[in-house]
């Protein structure tokens, strides 16, 4: 399989990734490459093979449902670019 | 009082060990040689920042601790830490433009180990942006340039990548060990092409919490060192059960520096054919032959193993790890942390904000994970990549249940290449880099990188050691009989300083 000029804005704007006219077209023979070596896949035959889910066999760990962490707020906006009384804030979202 | 060596950081981990504790020199001494060292080698552009005051301050408790004969396993070592490890209150990039000044409030478990342990932080180190690379040359902070030279040229050669701040400062003898990850060959590469020994343990064996993702069920932290010693010490304080990552293993840590001089009598050694690729140098070929013979006069038997889906291993890694990082990457919107660029609707923001701060090879990566997890794909790729693992990691345990302990394949397909000498080509020919590696991570197996030789050019060359699952010891013991073989090779001297 193979990506058109216009699948590749598609991923892009999926990805949220902004890109320019002239990137285009070198994105499309990079991802094209990549796929292209990733095509010999289409040679095995998995019939029967489950897909991995977890590399080591281990049960998933559970623990008591108590609260073990919290009052964090300032800490947690510390880096964000823009905030008001340890709120995030974004560009408006609602009309 | 002994006589002190002609300098400090030319010591392997363990000799400082030992010295601190025998009182030949303070940790304070040990600390500021490096510091010094440090200073003269930005040329090489190993370490993104330097902690020289934090170094002194965690130096003197370390001498107080040594004073008192209260010495933890790592007391006063100077450490590097790879980029990719958060660190309390000390800037922590990814190498990265979208993580430009990101401040941690917490510590990486890992970080947080060596620490507890004893050991002293001299700064954090290059790398490839978010640890996608194997030159080191994507990371948004300059490429990092490798301490080695070919005979007879200074071009500037790559240390390897993704780990390769951590190689260089290693080889460059500007740290006595640092802290690594490995996702496809992040430590086993850099460890080769610098003449270095690095270790990926089995998945799960470090905590991967405060560690930044990448794909996180291939991501495994390790040390790379200048000795196999060196490395076992490390991985034992890196190592152990931690609860805020739910796949960190709850079982002991070995004493894996008790394993180093256990030897491989009676040991069986496989040697994949399929390791055998198209293009290999010949001086590869005979180094692996010399690696295989040097375990045999060790009293390891041979044998030859098959591994027959190994030359799917890097084209389904090309689909898994894109499509992981694609998830974990998601975070990076301009909200939390980072850059923002501002635009006249959310979405219009987080389109600009990652295009800026993102670099080519992650964006390229982003998108490939995006389009083969899109819909109507998902199962064409996604799930036939996860099919073939499986069939990856059965390989392994055929071989392992047919008696082998251990398989031994070269670290790499070529030596170090030159900095912007592959600028050009296509990714694939990069990702070509990890043929030998990536296998391990897709199966979840630790595997040791330890330097057996100089190709024509003068240039370090690597012999890989496979493991089964949580049986690190044997890739130390097997490990160490190589380096014995093979002589510690000279380190570069330091043309940069």
């Amino acid at each position: 399989m193979s990506v058109d000029a216009k699948t590749v804005r598609r991923i892009a704007h999926l990805a949220r990734i902004a890109v320019t006219d002239e990137e285009v077209a070198p994105l499309q023979d990079e991802l094209n490459a990549i796929l292209s070596f990733v095509e010999q896949l289409g040679a095995v035959d998995v019939s029967g093979v489950e897909p991995m889910t977890s590399v080591t066999p281990m049960a998933m760990k559970s623990r008591e449902d108590v609260i073990t962490d919290g009052g964090h707020a300032r800490e947690i906006v510390f880096n964000a670019p823009l905030t008001e009384d340890n709120y995030f804030l974004v560009p408006k979202v609602v009309e | 009082m002994s006589t002190k060596p002609a300098a400090l950081t030319d010591l392997t981990l363990a000799q400082a060990r030992d010295g601190l504790r025998a009182k030949d020199f303070s940790a304070r001494e040990l600390a500021q040689a490096h510091i010094d060292a440090i200073e003269k080698a930005r040329v090489l552009n190993a370490y993104l920042l330097e902690t020289p005051d934090r170094a002194l301050a965690m130096a003197a408790v370390a001498d107080q601790k040594l004073a008192a004969g209260e010495a933890r396993p790592l007391e006063g070592l100077p450490l590097g830490i790879k980029d990719l490890f958060c660190t309390h209150g000390v800037v922590t990039t990814a190498g990265s433009k979208i993580l430009e000044g990101f401040q941690p409030h917490y510590e990486s478990t890992v970080s947080h180990n060596l620490w507890r342990d004893g050991a002293v932080m001299l700064g954090k180190l290059n790398l490839d942006e978010f640890a996608m690379g194997s030159s080191n040359e994507t990371s948004a902070y300059g490429p990092v340039v490798s301490p080695w030279r070919r005979q007879g040229s200074d071009a500037k050669l790559v240390p390897g990548g993704s780990s390769g701040g951590s190689a260089a400062a290693v080889a460059a003898r500007l740290c006595l060990g640092a802290t690594a990850t490995d996702t496809g060959g992040s430590i086993r590469q850099p460890a080769a092409f610098t003449g270095t020994v690095g270790i990926k343990p089995t998945y799960g064996r470090c905590s991967r919490w405060g560690t930044v993702a990448f794909a996180s069920s291939l991501d495994q932290a390790g040390p790379i060192a200048r000795t196999v010693r060196d490395t076992a010490i490390l991985l034992a304080s890196m190592s152990g059960h931690d609860d805020k990552d739910t796949t960190s293993v709850d079982l002991p840590v070995p004493d894996f520096e008790a394993a180093v001089n256990r030897g491989v009598k009676g040991l069986t050694i496989g040697i994949p054919k399929e390791y055998r690729v198209d293009g290999m140098p010949a001086e590869i070929e005979r180094l692996w032959q010399q690696g295989a013979e040097w375990l045999k006069s060790a009293g390891a038997k041979i044998v030859e193993v098959s591994l027959p889906h190994t030359k799917y291993a890097l084209p389904a890694y090309y689909i898994v790890a894109p499509a992981e990082a694609s998830s974990n990457l998601a975070r990076y919107d301009g909200v939390r942390y980072g850059l923002r660029v501002p635009a006249k609707d959310i979405v219009g923001m987080y389109e600009q904000t990652r295009a800026a701060g993102f670099g080519r090879e992650v964006k390229r990566r982003i998108m490939i994970g995006t389009y083969v997890l899109s819909a109507g794909y998902y199962d064409a790729y996604y799930v036939r990549a996860q099919k073939i693992r499986t069939l990856i990691k059965r390989d392994f345990e055929q071989a392992y249940a047919a008696g082998v302990d251990a398989i031994l394949t070269p670290a790499t397909p070529s030596a170090a290449f030159g900095i912007g000498e592959k600028a050009n080509a296509d990714p694939v020919e990069m990702y070509l880099n990890d043929v030998f590696t990536v296998t391990v991570n897709m199966a979840g197996l630790p595997g040791i990188a330890v330097p057996a030789g100089l190709d024509g050019q003068g240039l370090p060359l690597g012999l890989q050691l496979i493991g089964r699952p949580f049986d690190e010891e044997t890739l130390f013991a097997a490990g160490q009989v190589i380096e014995e073989a093979a002589g510690r090779i000279a380190l570069p001297q330091a043309w940069w300083a």
